[in-house]
């Protein structure tokens, strides 16, 4: 009972047109995109992004000007009692929308509380946590036995973080956040209300912050490591030259020129958000949603989630290894030691 | 999760929204398709039927090109499988296709074990893939996926009905792989003749409850020309790479003195049907069924077999990894228990070799003495007889001394006797 596989014999084929039956070379194989296309239209796609900043940074209004709808309230201004929030929470709130036949079930989630407070160390936990937690729950879907026929996907895609327009450079608590969470998920920070800076203060602070990230070691979305091949890095090299997105968010519409924009209106002008002479949301909406976010999801499933896979698969050996013949509900708790164990 | 849970269902806290702008995530399925490209796609084709029955002619006619086939011979001992990988390529679609063939399949006198090779050979492809997706670095995205999509189960044109070995053997893969039947050498049977023979096979399958792959139902686009299509199995084809020219056109086609049978033409077979079904329809439906259905199966049977459960008898869940580090204890004590065995075995056999050693050194220590007691008794018997000759010879020599003197004093006495008488005479 032998087989023997003979790899690749390319073996040339006529390029077929697209007429079917006529033209004998015409096999069919690239109706298989067309199958493919069909699928995922069925099936509908999942995104799930997560906010990060302090209040008042313009997060959900920037959420609801990318998707152009109410996808994030906006958080009500707290009572004096209230001000001052204890810890950080985490509100996940998912939304279905549909475009053009295609169905998405879009999840934002948001991180109130995130550098509110008056000593900030380890506010970066919490989030750690939850991505970490996300990732634990696909997992264990994962390896049940009977699993269900599509893992429902609630790991966060993409983190946007917002950074305040100072026009200096990065806080400590940037570099600190960043620096850690740019190792689980796909970082992309953006300039918010960049309507205080002019051109010149823009350009500056953008370099400034490019910098500081190199300095130290923090690899944002799109990171150079993950280049397919010549042709992605050129595409991908121009964005890294381009973050952080200076962004304006807005969802209310004014008339100019004669035509609907979204814009914020002020008495020496009106800012059009979607303009890119006066902010470059416009760039960040592409590359999130219209060239990238296949390329965002991937990177996470394939990347991010399979290091975070090893990382606990091995931890898990190494406990087993270290307390043998552990009794059961032992076991479950060490584990959990060390999940909540920062990086 | 079917289509239906991302849909609109406000009671599992997700809302449905309307936008008020186009934001552009509608170019996600073309994202999604260009990356699907780029990778390239796989797909990897069983044929099962009897020597001769046309299958690799079939392979090249679908896929347009010359795969090097060779003829195999009827005497196979067994029923080997033959895989064989190619490129191909159409627009900028990259495609690497597997055809695995059976060979020898039903040339056997004895073809009760002949379903056993293909069994073991889709089991092999779903075993290296579940190995690969166990591992702690894997990479999945990267990996040659060759379990087996789509299986193409080739009928002999008899135009009665299917024969056992069919039944048994589509019945054993039934559960494994997507089975598409088809009638090999079609032009061998008439038209009523082979409606006939289709309604019989059909129901020959249903009555023994074989399930083949039926064409996906649940997208509108194609559900229409699926049903049509699933009331034409099992398909009736004939292949052909040699072109005969028809008209004023080349057609691939099969030559016979009354006519020509056109591989192309759907009045005179189902190629066509069959192409358009395997491969422009329904090719991603096929790889997502083996996915989605036969893999899980058997990956959900291998687990369970191997004594993984999702809950533990107290209806907690249990994590894959404790059931497997228990497991791998329970499996090192085992291990550790049998080299004890083994190694208290060697002692064992050991000390049985060194008293058998000990005995049979005994043995001929006890035999040593005794031909040394034997010898000494033959040296003593020897002894004595030499003494005896010893003492006989001694008084053979005594008597012999003593019989010489007598001799000599005899002859003195004689002499006298003479010399007396000598004496006397004188006188």
């Amino acid at each position: 009972m032998s087989e023997s596989a003979k790899p690749h014999h390319p073996i040339p084929q006529a390029k077929g047109e697209k007429s079917h039956g006529n033209d004998f070379s015409y096999v069919g194989i690239d109706a298989i995109l067309e199958q493919m296309r069909r699928k995922a239209m069925k099936q509908g796609f999942e995104l799930n992004i997560m906010v990060v900043g302090q209040s008042g940074l313009g997060k959900s209004t920037l959420m609801n000007t990318l998707f152009k709808s109410k996808v994030s309230r906006k958080s009500a201004q707290p009572n004096p009692e209230e001000r001052i929030p204890k810890t950080i929470e985490i509100k996940s709130i998912s939304h279905d929308i549909e475009e053009k036949g295609v169905r998405m079930k879009l999840t934002v989630i948001d991180t109130p509380g995130f550098g509110d407070q008056i000593n900030n160390e380890n506010c970066w936990q919490p989030i750690m946590k939850f991505i970490n937690d996300q990732y634990e729950t696909y997992l264990q879907e994962e390896i049940n036995i009977n699993r269900k026929k599509r893992i429902p996907d609630s790991r966060v895609h993409c983190c946007i973080y917002f950074i305040p327009a100072t026009g200096h450079c990065l806080r400590p608590l940037d570099v600190e956040f960043m620096r850690r969470l740019s190792k689980v998920v796909n970082i992309v920070p953006v300039i918010a209300k960049a309507d205080t800076l002019t051109l010149e203060e823009r350009d500056f602070f953008k370099q400034t912050i490019r910098e500081e990230l190199r300095a130290n070691g923090i690899d944002v979305y799109p990171q150079k490591e993950f280049d397919e091949d010549a042709e992605d890095r050129i595409i991908n090299d121009k964005i890294r030259e381009m973050i952080p997105f200076a962004v304006v968010g807005s969802d209310q519409e004014y008339q100019v020129n004669g035509k609907k924009i979204l814009g914020r209106k002020t008495k020496w002008g009106t800012i059009e958000v979607e303009n890119i002479a006066h902010c470059e949301f416009a760039y960040l909406r592409d590359l999130l949603i219209r060239t990238h976010m296949q390329n965002i999801k991937d990177i996470t499933g394939s990347i991010h989630y399979e290091t975070y896979r090893v990382r606990r698969l091995n931890e898990s050996n190494e406990q087993q290894q270290q307390q043998p013949r552990i009794v059961q509900a032992n076991g479950v708790a060490a584990q959990h030691e060390a999940l909540t164990h920062e990086m | 999760m079917a289509s239906t849970d991302v849909a609109r269902q406000p009671d599992n806290g997700v809302r449905p929204l309307s936008l008020a702008g186009h934001v552009g995530f509608d170019s996600l399925p073309d994202q999604l398709v260009n990356k699907s490209t780029y990778q390239g796609f796989c797909f990897n084709i069983l044929c099962i039927g009897e020597t001769g029955i046309g299958k690799s002619t079939l392979m090249d006619t679908l896929f347009n090109t010359n795969f090097e086939n060779f003829e195999s011979s009827h005497f196979e001992p067994q029923v080997k499988l033959r895989a064989q990988t190619y490129d191909l390529q159409e627009s900028n679609v990259r495609l690497r296709l597997t055809v695995v063939n059976t060979v020898g399949f039903g040339d056997q006198m004895n073809k009760q074990e002949s379903y056993q090779p293909v069994v073991d050979y889709i089991d092999r492809q779903f075993e290296s893939y579940l190995q690969e997706e166990l591992k702690i670095k894997r990479s999945l995205h990267n990996y040659h996926d060759s379990r087996v999509h789509a299986c193409l189960y080739f009928i002999s044109p008899s135009g009665h009905s299917l024969k056992s070995l069919d039944l048994v053997t589509m019945k054993k893969l039934d559960s494994k792989v997507n089975i598409i039947p088809v009638i090999a050498k079609a032009d061998t049977i008439s038209k009523s003749e082979l409606h006939k023979f289709k309604i019989k096979i059909m129901s020959e399958l249903v009555s023994n409850g074989v399930q083949i792959y039926q064409f996906p139902l649940d997208d509108e686009t194609v559900a229409k020309v699926n049903t049509t299509m699933n009331g034409h199995l099992p398909f009736a084809v004939v292949g052909s790479t040699e072109e005969v020219s028809v008209g004023n056109k080349m057609v691939k086609a099969r030559q016979y003195p009354w006519g020509v049978v056109q591989v192309e033409n759907e009045n005179h077979c189902d190629f066509i049907k069959l192409r358009e079904m395997l491969i422009c329809v329904n090719m991603e439906d096929l790889r997502e069924q083996t996915h989605t259905r036969h893999y899980e199966l058997y990956r959900r049977c291998k687990l369970e077999e191997m004594g993984f459960k999702d809950t533990d008898p107290e209806c907690k869940p249990v994590s894959l990894q404790q059931t497997y580090e228990a497991k791998r204890q329970e499996f090192l004590v085992e291990l550790q228990k049998r080299e004890d065995e083994m190694r208290q075995m060697f002692v064992q056999r050991v000390k049985e070799k060194e008293a058998e050693l000990k005995e049979a050194e005994r043995e001929l220590q006890s035999r040593f003495e005794q031909l040394k007691r034997l010898h000494a008794d033959e040296k003593a018997a020897l002894e004595e007889k030499k003494r005896l000759l010893d003492d006989d010879q001694s008084s053979f020599g005594k008597r012999r001394a003593a019989a010489q003197l007598l001799q000599a004093q005899s002859l003195t006495a004689n002499g006298k006797k003479d010399k007396d008488r000598k004496n006397s005479g004188f006188m």
